[in-house]
């Protein structure tokens, strides 16, 4: 593992730290009223504190300084010297911002401005009631921060006066300090960088040679210590042996220094403390040990339990994926050719080969499975976008999230982020109402956006859910009209005035604000849902708030398609697409100006686009007796009957993409491969229809 | 794939027939020779292009040598072989008539390719290569192949 490795590995850590701290101050938002829970402000000091240690190890000064006032001033919230208020934990949001802005130009090499930092670092200094805070943390020597990855749960937060002090330090390992690899005199130096230190070994217990379990420890130390350091710097140096050790720090010359009563030393000086399996180990010495237990085991319990992992190269699963996607193609084969070989139904080769066939379906789940992600780091992304957002428009926003743990493709998440942000920026620009306007209507001033995701029929569901006024419909029907997308004596039904939001070129908002409005609508939104195979649809009551779900395939890997015949070429049209298939009625098809067609379906007539025309294979039909409609709705809000030959089937298919060997051909999405090896082109609905009535972007010559 | 011309190790070709002339890859740009097989024909695409084959789950284009090379269509049958070629990162099948050999080659018997009227030739083929009483034409892949030549640019 070279430089760059280590680092790359600190980054990646960086993102979990992360997101336990956005996790931590989110708790700490829920409970702020009733007391925030103790554990979780450490677990937050825990990950900022990571941060900065690992920063310093690679040198990285701006993040280090930053995240040590940020540390500075968790510090106080968790001595209790400062109260976690809203406004507080707003800034405490804005700073984990900052850091994980922080992070990210670091590692991009990316500059940052400075400017943010330093505001943010005098309001957080401000906050910690610490004027000169800034100048302590230039004057530190950042350089000597060591990697803390462990618990520091005892840090005497409370400043001590200046002036020299003298330590005891009674320091007895336990054998598993020395399995762990820890060597007690590097412990002793770093005390030694700290101040004048004494050390004075107490072999006592060493038994004799024939009796000696050269396993055991037996040895222990009395370090004197003479230092202007505060006692948690101490305490520090011996962090990473906590728990490993029995340990007690006091204070001479003076009374015995306060400690937390979590701490793990040990009060009694005059009696040294040993292992447990030592059978004579005393009262004092056991207490300690319990009592330093149940804190490491209650940190953990509040970090909700980390679950193994391995991190893998994305690359690695992809062709894992790939190969169990050949193998489900290669079984469909087999089994084909089985069947063509006329083997009778209940022979034991075809029960074999079932079995096989729902093994090979579960790997293939399983490792689609591997793919998918918790939706949770994009959905905290999205409480940051909410924060500033609500920020910028000065409104009063609580985000709360729900099914953070759903489990998505990797992919599809990251496509998700934009259209999610832009959906979130819309629901506190124009969902949420302005406080005065909340309580007028007497609601809450903070206005509450929902954001869950849960599994639904094989499918995901994301809901974003606000608590504001609702869609105001007759504005909507007038800016409609006023941009001509609507007729001007258009009667439309409440859901009709909803999907208006989805038409391209449309922005309710009065003024074009910094938030929404930058030219972007709801129908990019849709579009980009639309290409993940997703839907969206709306539901709003006036007063009482709007609900926009969006309904995403559990991974783009593979598909629901429909097999289809067109002009001899067998094709899949995506399933989600397609609202219904019917075959025609001659006296139902209508031709319209020349060579265009409609269907009538229902009272409304609806164009024809003939797949085996607008793919070349042939030139457009006439007649559509021996033909099926298939109805699908493109992006337009337009429905379409697209012309095909025939159905042959309904099937999951697995997604290949065509760009990388021969590159985009209009109207198709991808390839996939079926039962007979043969390859399948997907029909892209949205851009058949685009084809078929000529538009011009999309023309295959150009 | 470019060949380094100042390489000073022997070079292994693949030459493989069209019609009556004779033509050649760097083996190294060959991954593997396969029997035809009936292709999923793409719309819109350029006569040359016959369509895509499943090569182990991969979505593999097939390239009528012959037409790229205006030597006229070449009607598939199951006497024909694939040549299943790389470039970069592409993969591409090219339908010929059959493979004769596998050559090796100092690198300095590639000549220029002699100027000849047809464009075509200049622009697919990267030079030729004089064996005993045939002239065997090496292909320039990155022409042949549609897609990487445009990337390129």
């Amino acid at each position: 593992m070279d430089h760059a490795d280590i680092r790359g590995t600190f980054f990646i850590e960086c993102e979990d730290l992360m997101e336990a701290l956005n996790d931590g101050l989110d708790r700490i938002d829920d409970s702020w009223d009733t007391g925030a829970d103790p554990e979780t402000i450490n677990a937050v000091f825990r990950a900022v504190h990571s941060i900065k240690g690992g920063a310093g190890a690679f040198k990285l000064d701006t993040l280090v300084r930053f995240a040590h006032q940020f540390e500075t001033t968790l510090d106080a919230l968790r001595a209790g010297r400062i109260m976690p208020e809203p406004a507080l934990l707003h800034l405490f949001h804005r700073a984990a911002d900052q850091l994980s802005d922080l992070l990210q130009a670091a590692r991009t090499g990316a500059a940052v401005e400075a400017d943010n930092s330093a505001a943010l670092v005098r309001e957080l200094a401000a906050a910690a009631g610490d004027e000169d805070a800034t100048s302590d943390a230039d004057a530190e020597d950042f350089g000597f921060v060591p990697m803390a990855l462990t618990l520091d749960l005892d840090m005497d937060a409370a400043p001590l006066p200046e002036g020299n002090r003298r330590y005891a330090i009674t320091f007895s390992p336990l054998r598993g300090l020395y399995s762990c690899g820890n060597d007690p005199c590097v412990l002793f130096r770093v005390l030694a960088d700290l101040g004048q230190l004494e050390v004075r070994l107490d072999r006592s217990r060493l038994p004799d040679f024939d009796a000696l379990d050269w396993q055991e420890s037996w040895l222990s130390w009395e370090l004197t210590l003479e230092t202007d350091e505060p006692e948690h710097q101490i305490d520090e140096v011996f962090e990473f042996v906590e728990g490993l050790c029995t340990l007690e720090i006091r204070l001479l010359s003076d009374t015995p220094s306060p400690t937390d009563p979590g701490n793990p030393t040990a009060p009694d000086p005059g009696a040294p403390s040993w292992d447990p399996p030592a059978e004579d180990s005393t009262p004092p010495s056991s207490g300690t040990l319990s009592a330093a237990v149940p804190t490491a085991s209650r940190d953990n319990e509040k970090s909700s339990p980390p679950r193994a992992t391995v991190r893998v190269e994305l690359d690695r699963v992809d062709r894992l994926i790939n190969i169990v996607g050949e193998l489900v193609i290669n079984q469909a084969m087999l089994s084909q050719c089985v069947q063509d070989e006329g083997v009778p139904p209940r022979s034991p080769i075809r029960t074999r080969l079932d079995d096989f066939k729902s093994l090979a379906r579960e790997i293939q789940e399983s490792v689609m499975a591997i793919r998918a992600q918790a939706i949770k780091p994009l959905f905290q992304r999205m409480s940051r976008i909410a924060r500033e957002a609500a920020d910028i428009a000065g409104k009063q926003i609580r985000l709360v999230t729900e099914g953070e743990t759903t489990e998505v493709d990797k992919t599809v998440i990251e496509r998700l982020a934009d259209p999610l942000t832009h959906m979130i920026r819309n629901a506190v620009d124009h969902g949420i109402e302005s406080p005065e306007k909340r309580q007028a209507a007497g609601k809450f001033e903070t206005g509450t956006i929902i954001l869950s995701a849960e599994h639904r029929s094989g499918r995901v569901l994301i809901e974003v859910r606000d608590d504001g006024g609702g869609i105001n419909r007759p504005r909507v029907l007038d800016i409609a009209k006023s941009k001509g997308l609507v007729p001007e004596d258009a009667q439309l039904a409440d859901e009709e005035i909803d999907s208006l939001l989805f038409l391209p070129g449309f922005s309710t908002s009065a003024v074009v604000s910094d938030l929404s409005g930058r030219g972007v609508g709801m129908d990019v939104v849709k579009s980009a849902i639309q290409a993940l195979g997703g839907r969206i649809a709306i539901a709003s009551e006036p007063g009482k708030g709007t609900t926009f779900s969006i309904s995403l395939p559990l991974t783009l890997a593979v598909l629901d398609g429909m097999v289809v015949d067109v002009a001899g070429h067998t094709m899949v049209v995506p399933v989600p697409a397609i609202i219904e298939t019917l075959r025609p009625r001659p006296q139902d098809v209508h031709s319209l100006g020349a060579g265009e067609q409609v269907v009538a379906i229902r009272g409304s007539f609806i164009p024809i686009v003939d797949c085996g025309a607008i793919f070349g294979y042939r030139s457009p039909v006439r007649r559509y007796d021996s033909t099926v409609l298939l109805l699908v709705e493109t992006g337009r809000q337009k429905l379409c009957a697209l012309v095909v030959d025939g159905i042959h089937d309904q099937r999951q298919v697995v997604i290949k993409g065509l760009e990388n060997g021969y590159g985009r051909i209009p109207g198709i999405a991808a390839a996939t491969i079926l039962g007979d090896g043969r390859i399948a082109l997907i029909i892209d609905p949205e851009e058949a229809v685009a084809l078929g009535s000529g538009d011009p972007s999309l023309n295959p010559e150009v | 794939m470019a060949v380094p011309r100042t390489a000073s190790d022997l070079r292994e070709i693949v030459a493989f027939r069209i019609g009556n002339q004779e033509f050649c890859l760097d083996i190294r740009s060959v991954r593997e020779i396969r029997s035809w097989t009936p292709t999923t024909v793409l719309p819109h695409a350029p006569p040359y292009v016959m369509g895509v084959i499943n090569l182990r789950g991969a979505v593999v284009p097939i390239i009528n040598l012959a037409e790229r090379l205006a030597l006229g269509a070449l009607q598939p049958d199951t006497r024909h072989v694939i040549i299943i070629a790389v470039i970069e990162t592409q993969i591409a099948g090219l339908l010929v008539d059959a493979v004769s050999d596998i050559l090796t080659v100092a690198p300095t018997a590639v000549q220029a390719t002699p100027r000849v009227g047809s464009e075509v030739t200049q622009a697919f083929v990267r030079g030729v290569i004089a064996m005993e009483q045939r002239m065997l034409r090496l292909i320039d892949l990155s022409a042949v192949i549609p897609g990487v030549g445009d990337r390129d640019l």
